[in-house]
């Protein structure tokens, strides 16, 4: 065999069992976006419910609640980015920062200070070689998020919230994540959990014209809103940390169909030059033997006279 | 036929029970409170512990409840938990291994939650 085309052989062995690893990882990932669009379906009856409630709370009484009602100067805002802990998923963490690059300009635009917490061991990286300050971070868990690993995360972010500004503490709180449109559509976006904008609230749980009865609370409005609204940011990370694992499977899928795609062509062009490499050694071998067969007709020829 | 309410038990990662009721009784942080059809608007803070669900088949449903919310309003009952399991769910030996483990261990969160695990079974 030629140089050449023993070259173009081990490219093509090379090439297939990338592509084999692709077509793995873009398998695995499809029977995962499945089981992670199913876990965002089973906890939407939890989020609807205490949305519910938590409108139901906020407009039915007249409680002035430090988590619903906004701060007259907020100085500091606490920014909470969701990316994944592994790559080969396209662009699925690098938009993610950017959303939240963009939401960090804004929020310094108005004046407001920045504390970044970060999920995810892409983002930790990205803010790690930057040598940005990171408030705190979680790592280990973005591809298939337990409920525990919200109220983890939800613990410092709620317990800076309740704390003065002037003691380090935060005014507001926004999540910055990859919402989960559908197989092929993720947006990165961003949105502010706390203070809470009734709006925003009222216009979710009441899409279907319900109007919400005067409740009766138990032990009283103010302590049921205390004891909701940590359970509401959970329940909000919970959702936006799923929903993130859905479109993280989404995005790697894409990314590692594409690269499959890609192997496939570049195997088959591979193969062509092969085809070529061979075609050209034959032919040489051919020509070496014609001409080497002439030469030895000539040389006889010459000897027989 | 007597009137119903219908209840749904959700914890944060699933659907718990759904089905309807003639009466639920749980408790509160100021108490033990029914909810029968036909009551009040409510929305209360619930303690860790036992919720019974009287089934309008007759049946009882036992659930191990912790912490969470209770909410009513036009006949339609949800109980909010982190984590709810029904008794038939429970397992006895491993909530009492637990029980045993946390004591010893003095890890107030676990002996409380196994706590409530047994308390459900033995009411049901």
């Amino acid at each position: 065999m030629g140089a050449q085309l023993r070259v173009y052989k081990r490219r093509i062995q090379a090439v297939t069992a990338t592509k084999k690893i692709t077509k793995a990882m873009e398998m695995i990932a499809a029977s995962r976006i499945v089981k992670a669009q199913r876990k965002v379906a089973a906890s939407m009856p939890y989020a609807t419910e205490l949305t519910r409630a938590v409108t139901a709370v906020a407009t039915g009484s007249n409680t002035n609640h430090p988590l619903t009602t906004e701060a007259e100067s907020p100085a500091r805002a606490a920014v909470l980015l969701l990316t994944s802990d592994r790559g080969l998923a396209g662009g699925y963490s690098s938009n993610a920062i950017k959303a939240a690059e963009r939401l960090r300009e804004r929020l310094a635009a108005e004046g407001k200070e920045v504390d970044t917490y970060i999920v995810g061991r892409k983002g930790v990286a990205y803010y790690g070689f930057r040598e940005r300050k990171v408030a705190e971070s979680w790592t280990g868990f973005t591809d298939s998020p337990e409920y525990s690993d919200a109220k983890k995360i939800a613990e410092p972010l709620i317990a800076s919230i309740q704390k003065d500004t002037a003691e380090g503490g935060v005014d507001e709180l926004h999540i910055v994540f990859t919402e989960f449109v559908s197989m092929m559509t993720q947006n990165a976006v961003d949105g502010r959990m706390l203070p809470l904008s009734l709006d925003e609230v009222t216009e979710e749980s009441t899409e279907k014209g319900e109007i919400l009865p005067l409740f009766d609370f138990e032990p009283s409005a103010e302590d049921v809103l205390d004891a909701l609204l940590p359970r509401y940011v959970e329940s909000r990370i919970y959702n936006a940390l799923l929903q993130a694992a859905a479109s993280e499977h989404a995005a790697r899928r894409r990314a590692m169909k594409s690269a499959t795609d890609n192997a496939g062509d570049l195997i088959k062009s591979l193969s062509r030059l092969a085809n070529a490499a061979r075609q050209a050694e034959i032919t040489q071998e051919i020509s070496e033997i014609v001409g080497g067969a002439g030469a030895l007709a000539d040389a006889s020829a010459g000897s027989d006279k | 036929m007597a009137a119903e309410l219908h209840v749904e038990l959700v914890a944060a990662d699933r659907s718990v029970w759904s089905g309807e009721a003639t009466l639920v009784v749980a408790r509160t942080t100021s108490g033990d409170i029914g909810v029968m059809p036909g009551h009040q608007p409510l929305l209360g803070v619930l303690e860790s512990g036992p919720v019974t669900i009287r089934t309008s088949d007759g049946g009882t449903v036992v659930a191990a409840v912790h912490g969470g919310f209770i909410s009513f309003a036009d006949n339609k009952l949800s109980l909010l938990a982190e984590i709810a399991e029904l008794a038939d769910e429970i397992d006895v030996q491993r909530a009492e291994r637990a029980l045993e483990r946390a004591k010893s261990d003095t890890d107030a969160g676990a002996e409380r939650r196994a706590d409530v695990r047994l308390r459900a079974v033995a009411a049901h």
